[in-house]
């Protein structure tokens, strides 16, 4: 018989440990004065430092040790007054040196936390995730297996090498284990993840795209009897590529370990790797016998000593936290769950308080970057702020606000802006998109819609109030929507004699 | 007349003066190399295309004016350790056949933009490791005193090459001795300065903590010369020190030693020093009492372990530093038919690109370095290190240079040591000291070993970039050994033929 996931996590404890990679976003890599750009032609952005030349020698880019700090003040970490870097040593050919700069014991930054808050059955509930490290390494270069079948060494033909990721400045953030989870350990991982990648980017310092590998997340997972209190062997999953997937190999390797043990089966201390598809895991090197990387202290570099009143002066950069900010937001403008939530996903928190603080009413705010904007950025597969800024679309809401444009209107203003027809007034201009609110102009047209359908006119002089529906709507037709509908009815009505 | 027996200033002068051009002066000691070279095998390549076109570039810019470097003009041996851009670089090993950088190491720039003419590249023992030239996987370089003998090592291509009027000037690395041991076999002047003093950017690393670029030369002014022209802070190497060069020039043509007080270390002298290298040496000690010095005998106990602790230290980095030596992206490769994976073929290319020498350093490195070993072999070398960092400090305390015999005996037969490691390792004990210290020393030849007639060198040692201290001591030394010589000791040397 095997156990689901409700199963599972009624025998078996679930204890996490989380290791995230966080590439970050300077402009040149970590030891060496290349550029740092993802996608360019393969080797273009290599030196004789990454490259691992003889006699070439690492410099330490102290914007990353910059970045580094931020993170951990922002983690709630103590930022080490002294810190080094190591050598790891093992040899694999897209690493040039065959030994990864990295610090280890001694790393920038220790003891942090970071509370992340779940939807439980007894509610919301906040759990504090403790950070052991925040440390610095480089990247490794690509491999490209050639010729085999699923693009992995084996069977492969041949393989290509690319080192333009190699000395990419990553930061590596250690969780100490997260005990008492229980069954949702799926949901604070993820939690986790997603604070923590919203953190990363209020702070500037990576562009955290999980799907181009800027941020990557190694999930430890044990399960022990519940009420053991011991610790079961852990697995560590890798490949995980997306804040869903944290959450799926999470829950897929307790399920997957409650199933072995329950056969009697010993738990392997191994890496996995998770596959997208079917949410499974598939077990990668084994880590049996631990590999030996020699580590030693980094004999070309000089330690990691930043100044405490540089400490002090990046610490009152770090902004409010994301949580915190997204709950002042959501009261601010007295939005509901959902579309709070959609606003987040969809990365317009920033553009949304943008143009509220250009004086736009909060609901319409939300209301034209959600809807009209998103669905244009969609069909052209490109964020919703590219197309268009805060200012144009504070200045159209103004507009509608004060009855000169109107939705349809709008829409054209906002098509205008984005075919690079310029600013939102410009557009209006050149379009001549102002509503129509000359009285005799609609009288106009309204008398040209009685005259053309003078039974209509009838009934509604009868007292048939909705028949009016259809000569608006002939009114709106004949000034191209450049009406404000409900002026026309107030016109046509007292002009019928039901005013 | 300017000949190649000149010394390096002299050569500066009549090329200032236009008696000599540079073209005329650099084609004097290609012809030299020509005719003896076949004897001393002194050099691994020599650059005759690209010596003539510096100096004749230098001699375009003196015939227009431009105001030059000192040792414009003058040619120079580099050891073949030190990256040049375009000729071929080796570091002595097999495994990196064919090679040519495409970079400059800062040495390298420095002596180019100082219109030094780099002449050619010099053997030396595989990567640095040995102290014969034996280990070189290209030949053995002769000894010119003695061609039977070696001119000690690793940097015995530019001792033998300066000794033998190949090159006024040379440059060596000294990582446990590798510059004052084959100056002091050859009867030369070699300076270790102080680590930090000398860029190591594009010095192929043996030991990248002990590692240390420094000059060769016939004269202490000529060596003072050479290096004022490559030192200085280097922003691409994190262990150069950001500070003014000590003025070694001045300090070299300060003649004068009064009121100086000059240490005697105890425990390097007496027994297991050969009788004419402790007797030469004591007369130079008269020589500097003569001169108005103080001389005080002081102990430093923890020498003692300093051989040990170096061939743990040493050896360590190096395992990680030949890393990345795996036929991936330049050098040697073997064994690539097609058939094997790239982990196969690193390990057949090692295996068939390294020299016993380097082998046995490897695996030294590795098994020191190993979880488990860690803390007993690389973990007490460093707390060594610190002992004999602190027998220093406490000794400069009490005097302003230290002496010692560089050597405990003239130089070796060829093959005499080579099947005895350890009785190779024990040629570098007096000098070991200063590169765990980080301090730097002087050979300075101070006569010829009654029973052997060979030369014998005297170390002297001087604080953290300090070097002027040993330049001022050397300087005076220098002029009155030549004062009751008559000559110099170089003149001594047997004829070599050719010229």
């Amino acid at each position: 018989m095997t156990l689901d996931y409700a199963g599972a996590t009624t025998k078996y404890e679930p204890t996490l440990g989380l290791e995230v990679h966080v590439e970050l976003n300077t402009k040149s890599k970590m030891f060496c004065g290349c550029a740092t750009e993802f996608g360019a032609e393969p080797n273009s952005q290599t030196c004789p430092v990454c490259l691992g030349l003889p006699g070439a020698l690492p410099v330490v880019n102290a914007k990353a040790i910059e970045s580094s700090i931020l993170i951990g003040l922002a983690l709630n970490c103590s930022i080490a007054p002294y810190s080094r870097f190591a050598r790891k040593n093992y040899f694999y050919p897209d690493m040039p040196k065959n030994f990864q700069t990295s610090q280890f014991d001694e790393p920038i930054c220790v003891n942090g936390y970071l509370d992340v808050e779940i939807q439980t059955d007894e509610g919301q509930k906040v759990f504090r995730v403790e950070i052991e490290r925040v440390h610095m390494e480089e990247d490794t270069g690509k491999s490209l297996h050639v010729g085999g079948a699923t693009g992995r060494i084996h069977g492969a033909e041949y393989s290509l090498l690319d080192y333009n990721r190699a000395g990419i400045p990553l930061v590596e953030i250690v969780t100490r284990i997260v005990p008492g989870t229980g069954k949702y350990a799926p949901q604070v991982a993820r939690a986790y993840v997603t604070e923590l990648r919203d953190i990363l980017r209020s702070l500037g310092v990576s562009d955290v795209k999980m799907e181009q590998g800027s941020l990557r997340c190694d999930a430890n997972v044990s399960l022990a009897p519940i009420g053991s209190g011991k610790l079961g062997t852990r697995s560590e999953t890798k490949n995980v590529n997306s804040l869903r997937s944290v959450e799926r190999a999470v829950s897929g390797e307790i399920e997957r370990q409650a199933n072995r043990l329950e056969a009697g089966e010993r738990i392997i201390q191994e890496t996995r790797h998770f596959l997208e598809e079917s949410g499974q895991t598939r077990p990668g090197r084994s880590k049996e016998q631990a590999e030996d990387y020699r580590y030693f202290p980094e004999p070309d570099l000089v330690p990691v000593t930043p100044d405490a009143k540089w400490i002090e002066e990046l610490r009152t950069r770090i902004p409010e936290k994301p949580s915190v900010r997204r709950k002042r937001l959501q009261t601010q403008w007295n939005c509901p769950d959902k579309e709070m939530e959609s606003l987040v996903n969809a990365e317009l928190l920033g553009v949304v308080e943008e143009t509220i603080k250009l004086g736009a009413e909060p609901t319409r705010a939300r209301t034209w970057w959600l809807g009209e904007i998103s669905r244009l950025a969609n069909e052209k597969e490109v964020a919703p702020t590219s197309l268009i800024t805060s200012k144009d679309v504070a200045e159209i809401i103004a507009l509608i606000v004060g009855g000169d444009l109107t939705d349809k209107l709008a829409r054209q203003v906002v098509e205008g802006v984005i075919s690079g027809e310029g600013s939102a007034s410009s557009v209006i201009e050149k379009r001549g998109l102002k509503v129509v609110s000359d009285d005799s102009a609609l009288m106009t047209a309204i008398e040209a819609a009685i005259a053309a359908q003078p039974d209509t006119a009838e009934r509604i002089r009868g007292g048939n109030i909705p028949a009016a529906g259809a000569l608006i709507g002939a009114v709106m037709k004949a000034t191209g929507g450049a009406a404000d509908a409900a002026k026309v009815r107030e016109l046509l009505l007292k002009h019928l004699g039901q005013g | 007349m300017t000949t190649i027996y000149s010394s390096a200033t002299e050569m500066a002068q009549a090329l200032s003066k236009k008696d000599i051009s540079s073209v005329e002066l650099t084609k004097l000691h290609l012809d030299r190399i020509e005719a003896v070279d076949g004897k001393v095998h002194a050099f691994l390549h020599v650059d005759s295309q690209g010596a003539i076109a510096q100096a004749t570039a230098v001699d375009a810019k003196r015939a227009a004016g431009e105001k030059l470097s000192p040792l414009a003009g003058v040619p120079l041996a580099l050891k073949d350790i030190l990256a040049q851009k375009g000729v071929p670089t080796t570091a002595g090993s097999k495994i990196l056949q064919g090679w040519r950088p495409p970079y400059d190491s800062t040495v390298v720039a420095k002596l180019k933009a100082a219109g030094v003419v780099i002449l050619g590249k010099t053997n030396m023992d595989e990567f640095a490791m040995g102290s014969s030239t034996e280990n070189s996987a290209y030949g053995t370089t002769q000894n010119p005193w003695d061609l039977t003998r070696t001119p000690g090592g690793s940097s015995g291509g530019s001792a033998a090459a300066v000794a033998a009027f190949q090159a006024p000037l040379a440059i060596g690395t000294d990582t446990g001795g590798s510059i004052r041991q084959p100056a002091a076999l050859t009867g030369i002047v070699g300076v270790k300065p102080t680590y930090g003093g000398v860029s190591r950017y594009g010095v192929v690393a043996y030991s990248s903590s002990l590692d240390q670029v420094g000059p060769f030369a016939r004269t202490v002014l000529d060596t003072a010369l050479l290096h004022e022209a490559i030192a200085g802070h280097d922003e691409r190497d994190s262990t150069s020190i950001n500070a003014p060069v000590p003025q070694v020039v001045a300090a070299a043509k300060k003649l004068d030693v009064k009121g100086m007080k000059i240490g005697v270390i105890k425990e390097l002298g007496g027994t297991g020093f050969q009788a004419g290298v402790s007797q030469r040496f004591n007369e130079a000690l008269e020589l500097l009492v003569a001169g108005g010095a103080q001389i005080v005998e002081v102990s430093c106990p923890n020498f003692e372990y300093a051989l040990a602790a170096y061939y743990l230290i040493a050896p360590s980095e190096a395992s990680s530093n030949l890393a990345r030596f795996d036929s991936m992206r330049y050098g040697l490769r073997v064994g690539d038919d097609g058939s094997k994976g790239a982990e196969e073929v690193m390990s057949i290319t090692r295996e068939a690109g390294f020299g016993k020498e380097v082998k046995r350093r490897i695996i030294l490195g590795t098994y020191a370095l190993s979880s488990g070993y860690y803390d007993a072999y690389y973990g007490s070398a460093q707390k060594v290190r610190t002992l004999v960092k602190q027998d220093f400090e406490k000794a400069f305390a009490q005097v302003d240079v230290l002496v010692s015999p560089v050597t405990p005996t003239t130089a070796f037969k060829i093959g005499e040591k080579s099947n005895d490691p350890v009785a190779m390792y024990l040629s570098d004990i007096a000098t070991i000291p200063v590169n765990m210290a980080g301090i730097g020393g002087m050979s300075l030849p101070v006569g010829l070993a009654p029973e052997d007639g060979l030369p014998v060198g005297m170390q002297i040692m001087a604080p953290v970039m300090q070097d002027d201290r040993f330049y001022r001591v050397g300087g005076a030394l220098e002029a009155a050994l030549l004062s009751k010589w008559g000559k110099p000791l170089l003149s001594n040397i047997p004829e070599l033929g050719g010229m």
